[in-house]
Protein backbone atom coordinates (compact mmCIF):
# COMPACT_ATOMS: atom_id res chain seq x y z
CA UNK A 1 0.00 0.00 0.00
CA UNK A 2 3.32 2.72 1.27
CA UNK A 3 4.93 1.31 -2.17
CA UNK A 4 1.77 1.85 -4.61
CA UNK A 5 1.18 5.58 -2.77
CA UNK A 6 4.85 6.16 -3.01
CA UNK A 7 4.68 5.42 -6.91
CA UNK A 8 1.58 7.29 -7.67
CA UNK A 9 3.22 10.63 -6.38
CA UNK A 10 6.38 9.60 -8.32
CA UNK A 11 4.49 8.84 -11.19
CA UNK A 12 3.10 12.17 -10.73
CA UNK A 13 5.93 14.22 -10.61
CA UNK A 14 7.22 12.08 -14.16
CA UNK A 15 3.89 13.38 -15.09
CA UNK A 16 4.60 16.97 -14.48
CA UNK A 17 8.25 17.06 -15.50
CA UNK A 18 8.08 15.30 -18.52
CA UNK A 19 4.02 15.46 -19.69
CA UNK A 20 3.33 12.26 -19.96
CA UNK A 21 0.56 10.60 -17.95
CA UNK A 22 2.90 8.20 -15.71
CA UNK A 23 1.93 5.06 -16.53
CA UNK A 24 5.31 3.71 -17.15
CA UNK A 25 5.31 4.17 -13.80
CA UNK A 26 1.87 3.01 -12.57
CA UNK A 27 1.94 -0.32 -14.47
CA UNK A 28 5.10 -2.03 -12.96
CA UNK A 29 3.69 -0.40 -9.35
CA UNK A 30 0.29 -2.05 -9.77
CA UNK A 31 2.01 -5.21 -10.96
CA UNK A 32 4.62 -5.46 -8.14
CA UNK A 33 2.91 -3.56 -5.27
CA UNK A 34 -0.40 -4.35 -6.06
CA UNK A 35 -0.28 -7.97 -7.40
CA UNK A 36 -1.96 -7.07 -10.44
CA UNK A 37 -1.77 -9.16 -13.64
CA UNK A 38 -0.32 -7.17 -16.74
CA UNK A 39 -3.56 -6.66 -18.32
CA UNK A 40 -5.26 -5.60 -15.38
CA UNK A 41 -2.10 -3.31 -14.26
CA UNK A 42 -2.39 -1.34 -17.79
CA UNK A 43 -6.28 -1.02 -18.06
CA UNK A 44 -5.99 -0.12 -14.28
CA UNK A 45 -3.23 2.55 -14.67
CA UNK A 46 -5.47 4.06 -17.79
CA UNK A 47 -8.03 5.18 -15.44
CA UNK A 48 -5.18 6.44 -13.27
CA UNK A 49 -3.80 8.55 -15.72
CA UNK A 50 -7.22 10.78 -16.54
CA UNK A 51 -6.64 12.82 -13.25
CA UNK A 52 -3.23 12.99 -13.99
CA UNK A 53 -3.87 14.26 -17.42
CA UNK A 54 -6.47 16.97 -16.20
CA UNK A 55 -5.10 18.40 -12.95
CA UNK A 56 -1.35 18.42 -15.42
CA UNK A 57 -2.82 20.47 -18.25
CA UNK A 58 -4.87 22.51 -15.95
CA UNK A 59 -1.65 23.34 -13.65
CA UNK A 60 0.23 24.15 -17.19
CA UNK A 61 -2.54 25.92 -19.30
CA UNK A 62 -1.95 28.41 -16.15
CA UNK A 63 1.57 28.78 -17.30
CA UNK A 64 0.24 29.18 -20.69
CA UNK A 65 1.84 25.87 -22.43
CA UNK A 66 -1.38 24.41 -23.46
CA UNK A 67 -1.75 24.91 -27.53
CA UNK A 68 -5.63 23.74 -27.03
CA UNK A 69 -6.87 23.27 -30.30
CA UNK A 70 -3.80 21.00 -31.03
CA UNK A 71 -4.11 19.44 -27.77
CA UNK A 72 -8.03 18.80 -28.52
CA UNK A 73 -7.49 17.62 -32.10
CA UNK A 74 -4.77 14.95 -30.96
CA UNK A 75 -7.05 13.89 -28.08
CA UNK A 76 -10.51 12.97 -30.15
CA UNK A 77 -8.57 12.01 -32.96
CA UNK A 78 -6.82 9.00 -30.74
CA UNK A 79 -9.40 6.97 -30.49
CA UNK A 80 -8.99 4.86 -33.23
CA UNK A 81 -5.77 4.33 -32.49
CA UNK A 82 -6.61 3.39 -28.79
CA UNK A 83 -9.32 1.12 -29.32
CA UNK A 84 -7.08 -0.68 -31.79
CA UNK A 85 -4.00 -0.28 -29.49
CA UNK A 86 -6.33 -2.07 -26.23
CA UNK A 87 -7.69 -4.65 -28.84
CA UNK A 88 -4.01 -5.84 -29.35
CA UNK A 89 -3.06 -6.08 -25.79
CA UNK A 90 -5.56 -8.24 -24.98
CA UNK A 91 -4.58 -10.58 -27.98
CA UNK A 92 -1.16 -10.96 -26.36
CA UNK A 93 -0.48 -12.81 -23.50
CA UNK A 94 0.78 -11.23 -20.21
CA UNK A 95 4.10 -12.43 -20.54
CA UNK A 96 4.89 -11.12 -24.19
CA UNK A 97 3.53 -7.71 -22.51
CA UNK A 98 5.08 -7.47 -19.70
CA UNK A 99 8.29 -8.63 -21.57
CA UNK A 100 7.16 -5.87 -24.15
CA UNK A 101 6.62 -3.45 -21.41
CA UNK A 102 9.89 -3.97 -19.52
CA UNK A 103 11.42 -3.28 -23.14
CA UNK A 104 9.80 -0.38 -23.43
CA UNK A 105 10.88 1.31 -19.83
CA UNK A 106 14.44 0.17 -21.13
CA UNK A 107 14.18 2.50 -23.83
CA UNK A 108 12.61 5.24 -22.14
CA UNK A 109 15.37 5.38 -19.30
CA UNK A 110 18.01 4.87 -22.54
CA UNK A 111 15.77 8.29 -23.86
CA UNK A 112 16.29 10.61 -20.58
CA UNK A 113 19.84 9.56 -20.33
CA UNK A 114 21.18 10.81 -23.76
CA UNK A 115 18.68 13.89 -23.69
CA UNK A 116 20.40 14.58 -20.70
CA UNK A 117 24.25 13.42 -22.56
CA UNK A 118 22.75 15.93 -25.30
CA UNK A 119 22.07 18.45 -23.18
CA UNK A 120 25.41 18.46 -21.85
CA UNK A 121 27.19 18.89 -25.40
CA UNK A 122 25.62 21.32 -26.47
CA UNK A 123 26.02 23.14 -23.25
CA UNK A 124 22.35 24.28 -23.13
CA UNK A 125 21.35 26.77 -20.20
CA UNK A 126 17.58 25.71 -20.81
CA UNK A 127 15.87 22.40 -19.72
CA UNK A 128 16.06 19.15 -21.76
CA UNK A 129 13.64 18.22 -23.57
CA UNK A 130 12.44 15.18 -22.16
CA UNK A 131 9.81 13.15 -23.40
CA UNK B 1 14.72 11.17 -30.10
CA UNK B 2 17.03 14.04 -30.82
CA UNK B 3 15.54 17.23 -30.95
CA UNK B 4 17.06 19.38 -33.25
CA UNK B 5 14.25 22.27 -32.38
CA UNK B 6 13.00 20.90 -36.43
CA UNK B 7 11.50 23.95 -37.54
CA UNK B 8 10.41 22.30 -40.60
CA UNK B 9 8.48 24.37 -42.80
CA UNK B 10 4.94 23.07 -43.83
CA UNK B 11 2.47 23.87 -45.51
CA UNK B 12 -0.99 24.04 -44.16
CA UNK B 13 -2.22 20.97 -44.51
CA UNK B 14 0.15 19.46 -43.11
CA UNK B 15 0.02 20.53 -39.64
CA UNK B 16 -3.69 18.65 -39.09
CA UNK B 17 -2.44 15.43 -40.40
CA UNK B 18 0.94 15.75 -38.72
CA UNK B 19 -1.42 16.25 -35.58
CA UNK B 20 -3.96 13.01 -36.21
CA UNK B 21 -0.51 10.90 -37.15
CA UNK B 22 0.65 11.75 -33.71
CA UNK B 23 -2.99 11.50 -31.98
CA UNK B 24 -3.25 7.88 -33.86
CA UNK B 25 0.10 6.36 -32.93
CA UNK B 26 -0.26 7.70 -29.23
CA UNK B 27 -3.40 6.22 -28.91
CA UNK B 28 -2.04 3.11 -30.29
CA UNK B 29 0.59 3.09 -27.92
CA UNK B 30 -1.53 4.15 -25.11
CA UNK B 31 -4.03 1.05 -25.65
CA UNK B 32 -1.24 -1.10 -25.77
CA UNK B 33 1.09 -0.46 -23.29
CA UNK B 34 -1.67 1.02 -20.56
CA UNK B 35 0.62 4.16 -20.61
CA UNK B 36 -0.65 8.00 -21.93
CA UNK B 37 0.79 7.92 -24.89
CA UNK B 38 3.18 11.46 -23.91
CA UNK B 39 6.58 9.42 -24.66
CA UNK B 40 5.35 9.47 -28.37
CA UNK B 41 3.70 12.96 -28.27
CA UNK B 42 6.22 15.23 -26.72
CA UNK B 43 8.99 14.36 -29.13
CA UNK B 44 7.07 14.66 -31.61
CA UNK B 45 5.15 17.92 -31.26
CA UNK B 46 9.44 19.40 -30.74
CA UNK B 47 10.28 17.54 -34.00
CA UNK B 48 7.32 17.94 -36.33
CA UNK B 49 5.82 20.49 -35.25
CA UNK B 50 8.78 22.93 -33.71
CA UNK B 51 6.98 23.02 -30.02
CA UNK B 52 9.15 24.00 -27.13
CA UNK B 53 9.55 21.56 -24.56
CA UNK B 54 7.01 22.95 -22.28
CA UNK B 55 4.55 23.74 -24.62
CA UNK B 56 4.90 20.24 -25.96
CA UNK B 57 4.48 18.58 -22.28
CA UNK B 58 1.42 21.00 -21.67
CA UNK B 59 -0.18 20.05 -24.76
CA UNK B 60 0.69 16.41 -24.51
CA UNK B 61 -1.05 16.30 -20.62
CA UNK B 62 -3.70 17.64 -22.28
CA UNK B 63 -4.59 15.38 -24.77
CA UNK B 64 -3.62 12.39 -22.50
CA UNK B 65 -6.70 13.14 -20.84
CA UNK B 66 -8.86 11.91 -23.67
CA UNK B 67 -6.47 9.28 -25.00
CA UNK B 68 -6.16 7.55 -21.73
CA UNK B 69 -9.96 8.38 -21.04
CA UNK B 70 -10.51 6.21 -24.66
CA UNK B 71 -8.10 3.68 -24.01
CA UNK B 72 -9.79 3.23 -20.21
CA UNK B 73 -13.07 3.11 -21.40
CA UNK B 74 -12.27 0.08 -23.78
CA UNK B 75 -10.26 -2.05 -21.26
CA UNK B 76 -13.30 -1.53 -18.64
CA UNK B 77 -15.16 -3.61 -21.02
CA UNK B 78 -12.57 -5.98 -21.05
CA UNK B 79 -12.79 -6.09 -17.16
CA UNK B 80 -9.17 -4.99 -16.69
CA UNK B 81 -9.88 -1.67 -14.89
CA UNK B 82 -10.13 -1.86 -11.04
CA UNK B 83 -11.13 0.94 -9.71
CA UNK B 84 -9.87 0.88 -6.18
CA UNK B 85 -6.77 0.13 -7.27
CA UNK B 86 -6.43 2.95 -9.31
CA UNK B 87 -7.95 5.44 -7.17
CA UNK B 88 -5.16 4.42 -4.66
CA UNK B 89 -2.03 5.24 -7.33
CA UNK B 90 -4.09 8.15 -8.98
CA UNK B 91 -5.00 10.19 -6.28
CA UNK B 92 -1.03 10.72 -4.70
CA UNK B 93 -0.29 11.19 -8.56
CA UNK B 94 -2.63 14.32 -8.28
CA UNK B 95 -0.13 15.93 -6.09
CA UNK B 96 2.93 14.41 -7.75
CA UNK B 97 1.84 16.00 -11.11
CA UNK B 98 1.46 19.64 -9.59
CA UNK B 99 5.14 19.35 -7.58
CA UNK B 100 6.35 18.41 -11.34
CA UNK B 101 4.50 20.85 -13.38
CA UNK B 102 6.02 23.41 -10.61
CA UNK B 103 9.30 22.31 -10.72
CA UNK B 104 9.86 22.25 -14.47
CA UNK B 105 9.56 26.08 -14.79
CA UNK B 106 12.17 26.41 -12.28
CA UNK B 107 14.64 23.53 -12.30
CA UNK B 108 16.77 22.02 -14.44
CA UNK B 109 15.62 18.63 -14.49
CA UNK B 110 18.60 16.69 -15.34
CA UNK B 111 19.31 15.65 -12.37
CA UNK B 112 15.48 14.19 -12.04
CA UNK B 113 16.01 12.76 -15.36
CA UNK B 114 19.01 10.48 -14.36
CA UNK B 115 16.73 9.42 -11.19
CA UNK B 116 13.91 8.96 -13.19
CA UNK B 117 15.83 6.42 -15.40
CA UNK B 118 17.63 4.80 -12.80
CA UNK B 119 14.08 3.84 -11.21
CA UNK B 120 12.45 2.63 -14.95
CA UNK B 121 15.42 0.47 -14.94
CA UNK B 122 14.99 -0.96 -11.29
CA UNK B 123 11.19 -1.13 -11.91
CA UNK B 124 11.76 -3.09 -15.60
CA UNK B 125 14.30 -5.67 -13.77
CA UNK B 126 11.71 -6.10 -11.21
CA UNK B 127 9.08 -6.71 -13.83
CA UNK B 128 11.08 -9.18 -15.48
CA UNK B 129 11.54 -11.25 -12.73
CA UNK B 130 8.11 -11.13 -11.54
Amino acid sequence: MTGAIIIGVAAGVLGGLLGVGGGVLFVPGLVIFVGLSQHQAEGTSLLAIVPVGLVGAYSQDRYGNVRRADALLMGVLSIAGAVGGVALANALSGTVLRVAFAILMLLIATQLVRRVLDGQKKSDPIRLDTS
Amino acid sequence: MHSATGRTPHRPLDRPLKLVAIGTAAGLFSGLFGVGGGTVIVPLLMLWLGYGEREATGTSLAAIVFIAGFAAAVQGVYGNVHVLDGLLVGVPAVGGVLIGTWLQQRLDVRAISLLFAAVLVVSAVELLTQ
